[in-house]
């Protein structure tokens, strides 16, 4: 039904575009008054005072759909004494009515069959309630469909019948854009803010539980240790303590880290000089799409690939050698994680190789250097700084980097910096800690928060050196 | 060797090392696409059994006049075992069990599917392919290896002997798997479909480009057209190059704090997910968009300026038509990403297992990339091939939307 409000909304707009601008036609034709506008913009003022509001309402129903949701079930009706009830209570039962919904949806009205078990536990008003909330949807939608074909057409009428020739149409057209224009264009702030506040405010109630010096200094993470079954039990101070030590995993994603770098840097760089100093445009135009593709495929699909063929292969290679490796070994996902980067270093390396000036290749091939002599000693130093910000990209992304880790690293934190032993990630543990648990009020799960606000920190750090070196070295041979 | 004859080498072996890295890396696109394929293409087929299935009416709870209600409501599975019955006759219990092993599990359903499709078949005799379990599938496709001792084999050895005596009467056969399209998620691998993820994304990609698309194209405009530069658009700027870098975990947090959190969005819903990938892929818009824009030349603006339009006529009867092709292609693209973001999925609880498929952005669902997830993390053999064959759907969605973006660039776009 929300969708046909919608879709109602828009053919509503629509149609009083046409209205709005008949209108103005007559005005001018039939009762000869003369416009100040093109008759289009009294068609478009129409449409811009019908659809925005209606849009604006359309949304905040559907934002707040679970509240009116609430509000229709738990009324005080059938619960009189709902207002005392604490949140814990609420949701409880609330639970237990939409479990009950569900049966009284199956057996159609009709109490007598179904899980008569559970009807018998539930009292008269539960029932009542969860028949009430099995007919929600249907009542919201309707009522939502009845308002939006009253509130538009409502609308629509009022701002045709403001038309008149002195209505100056255009300017206020105009005005209202140029409003919404600025407004979308803040919303990437908002969005930044957005990340900003929600990771501060979860973090800020994780280091209610836990020491800050304790989380960045400790070397210990065992989170499960901070797990209690009832909050109210509260909780073990010392367990705390020694739960969530962040070196192991900053350690873990800086080990992967550099696994991915150390193949993905060599790769990719050579690739990118190969191709932007060597290759013939018929090779370049074949590999490079080709290439690109490693860059537009999956990080799940790398991850699956790492868990399934990659790590075993290493195993196998490993104990052929004699060496302990693990299964979740940090060298298999740093692998497949550098393969996933050589696209990401050899397109920006290409770019900022070729915008280095003809001339220098030129006045070095002019004094006898072969090509690797002009590359590793003329284009490589004058494009360095823009490689670097390359570089320093690539890093981000491997330290954000998430489903590789989660498909193919370890869980268990582990301080080491061998590629063979397992080790975990940022990433990983963030993940871990919020899968199937959505209660914000444990440490257990706050901590995703904490991790993903150091991560964020981490990776806005080098992006903005990235940016800026390269920002940098753009203007040099501008 | 001459200092000459040295330096000469040193070219070779470093032209070498080039060529070395991209081949290398070119490799890599070839084992991982060959893997993919080679695991997942077997999802495509099924393996059936075929045999007689007599409807007998004193095991069917309903008649041929029932309403499809009731015929959808009833139990088949006493149906589903006499059937067994008759086609292997004089079973012992416990040899009954390993039988019924060999089918599906869902053995009753698709009994149920077909009287629905055909209520008249009841008291009638049919010949059907029965789809066989998961594990004889595998046995079959020679997945599963068979000359191990019984103790390592999910199939055992009764199993076989009854699967070569099927086979030697020509029962065995394989049939496309059509389950795989039209079936959304299962606990048994032979019944398991994408259909349900499929349609997840769908509705999430229709939430991400009507909050992206509209708002990208628009926030480049006025960055691009409006504004004066200042203080205000240097942050904007700043801003957008960061966000189009932040990690797309943080994106996943984000929607978990803010979206679900604050607003109170529901969990594991196409219309969070959707929200979540459109903040991801505004920033790619945008830029994408800004790029577009620059390119039109300025003689269009100051030719419409010229002849009395106003800024706001210049820009949206001119320059935003001509830009479109870029914005669109950029949009693609980012849609593309963002059809195979899987992070942001995950915190936001689109993982679950969902049986029912989705009929629209409310509904609890999995993406395409999060299925994917969900089965590579199972342990049966029988999802392996449907995690590759889940990939290789993906992959081909991408290649499609990708080769629709060049096409856009190269039919529409306007060279000046």
């Amino acid at each position: 039904m929300l969708y046909l409000s919608l879709v109602l909304v828009f053919i509503l707009s629509y149609s009083f575009y046409f209205y709005g601008k008949k209108r103005a036609l007559s005005l001018k034709f039939k009762k000869n008054e003369n416009l100040s506008s093109l008759p289009d913009y009294y068609g478009y003022y129409v449409v811009l005072l019908v659809f925005f509001p209606a849009i604006i309402i359309w949304f905040f129903l559907l934002l707040f759909k679970s509240n009116f949701q609430e509000m229709f079930v738990m009324s005080p009706v059938l619960f009189p004494d709902v207002a005392t009830w604490s949140s814990g209570k609420f949701g409880l039962i609330m639970n237990k009515i939409s479990n009950l919904s569900m049966i009284v949806n199956l057996s159609e009205i009709d109490l007598t069959v179904g899980d008569k078990s559970i009807l018998k536990m539930a009292s008269e008003s539960e029932i009542i309630a969860a028949k009430n909330l099995a007919n929600f949807d249907k009542i919201y939608g309707w009522s939502n469909l009845t308002l939006f074909i009253i509130l538009p057409v409502l609308l629509g009428f009022l701002a045709t019948k403001s038309i008149s020739g002195k209505l100056n149409a255009q300017p206020i057209v105009e005005k209202i854009i140029s409003y919404v224009i600025k407004g979308s264009s803040y919303i990437a702030i908002f969005i930044t803010f957005g990340i900003f506040f929600s990771l501060v405010f979860e973090a800020i109630n994780f280091f209610r539980y836990v020491n800050f010096m304790d989380f960045f200094f400790n070397t210990a993470w065992n989170p499960n240790r901070a797990f209690v079954i009832d909050a109210s039990d509260g909780f073990d101070q010392e367990a705390l303590k020694e739960a969530f030590g962040f070196i192991p995993l900053l350690t873990g994603t800086l080990l992967i880290a550099s696994v991915a770098m150390l193949v993905a840097v060599p790769l990719g760089l050579l690739t990118a000089i190969y191709l932007a100093e060597y290759a013939s445009s018929k090779v370049r135009d074949i590999a490079k799409p080709i290439i690109e593709i490693l860059a537009g495929i999956p990080t799940v699909v790398y991850g699956f690939f790492a868990a399934l063929s990659l790590a075993p292969f290493i195993k196998d290679v490993g104990e052929g050698v004699g060496l302990p490796v693990s299964a979740e070994s940090a060298l298999a996902a740093g692998l497949a994680m550098g393969v996933m980067i050589i696209p990401f270093v050899s397109s920006l390396s290409d770019d900022v190789i070729k915008a280095v000036p003809q001339s220098l290749r030129e006045g070095s091939y002019a004094i006898g250097a072969t090509k690797s002599e002009t590359i590793k000693k003329v284009i490589l130093p004058a494009a360095l700084a823009g490689i670097m910000g390359s570089f320093l990209l690539a890093i981000s992304r491997a330290i954000g980097e998430t489903m590789i880790v989660v498909m193919a690293a370890s869980l268990r934190a582990n301080l080491t910096f061998n590629p063979l032993e397992p080790a975990t990630t940022i990433t990983t543990q963030i993940v871990t800690s919020l899968i199937g648990d959505v209660e914000f009020d444990n440490p257990k799960t706050l901590v995703a928060f904490a991790l993903g606000l150091t991560l964020f920190v981490m990776t806005l750090i080098l992006n903005i050196a990235a940016i800026t070196i390269v920002k940098k070295y753009r203007e040099k041979y501008e | 060797m001459s200092s000459l004859e040295k330096r000469l080498a040193a070219e070779k072996r470093f032209k070498f090392y080039g060529m070395f890295a991209m081949t290398l890396s070119l490799f890599f696109v070839l084992i991982l696409m060959y893997k993919i394929f080679s695991t997942g293409s077997g999802a495509f087929v099924r393996t059936t059994i075929n045999a007689d299935v007599y409807f007998d009416p004193n095991f069917i709870e309903v008649s041929s006049n029932s309403s499809k209600k009731e015929i959808m409501k009833a139990s088949y599975v006493d149906l589903a075992d006499q059937v067994i019955n008759q086609n292997h006759p004089g079973l012992d219990e416990e040899n009954f069990i390993k039988v019924r092993e060999m089918y599906t599990r869902k053995f009753d359903y698709q009994l149920r599917d077909y009287i629905a499709n055909n209520p008249n078949v009841i008291g009638k005799t049919v010949n059907l392919d029965i789809s066989a379990s998961s594990d004889l599938d595998q046995i079959v496709k020679g997945n599963y290896p068979r000359n191990v001792p019984e103790a390592q084999r999910k199939i055992n050895d009764y199993q076989l002997s009854i699967l070569d005596s099927l086979d030697s009467k020509g029962k065995m056969s394989k049939t496309f798997n059509f389950w795989f399209f039209t079936n959304g998620d299962s606990r048994d691998p032979e019944t398991a479909g994408i259909l349900g993820a499929l349609m997840g994304s769908f509705y999430a990609l229709l939430i991400c480009f009507s909050f992206a698309f509209p708002i990208g194209l628009l926030a480049s405009v006025y960055l691009e057209e409006f504004v004066k530069p200042g203080k205000i658009t240097d942050i904007i700027e700043v801003n957008i190059n960061n966000l189009a870098a932040v990690p797309s975990i943080v994106y996943g947090l984000l929607g978990l704090g803010m979206l679900i959190g604050v607003f109170g969005m529901p969990y594991q819903v196409p219309l969070v997910g959707g929200l979540v990938l459109g903040f991801m892929t505004l920033p790619t818009i945008i830029i994408a968009s800004r790029a577009s824009l620059r390119g039109v030349p300025p003689s269009i603006r100051e030719g419409a300026l010229a002849v009395g339009a106003t800024k706001m006529q210049t820009v949206f009867h001119h320059v935003i038509p001509l830009s479109l092709p870029g914005t669109l292609t950029g949009t693609i693209i980012g849609m593309a990403q963002a059809l195979g973001e899987t992070a942001p999925l995950l915190l936001i609880g689109m993982v679950a297992f969902v049986m029912e498929i989705p009929g629209g952005a409310f509904d609890p669902a999995t993406g395409l990339p999060s299925q994917i997830y969900l089965w590579s993390e199972s342990a049966e053999r029988g999802f392996l091939e449907k995690t590759s064959a889940g990939i290789m759907l993906l992959l081909s969605f991408l290649i499609i939307m990708n080769t629709v973006a060049v096409l856009v660039r190269r039919k529409l776009e306007v060279k000046w």
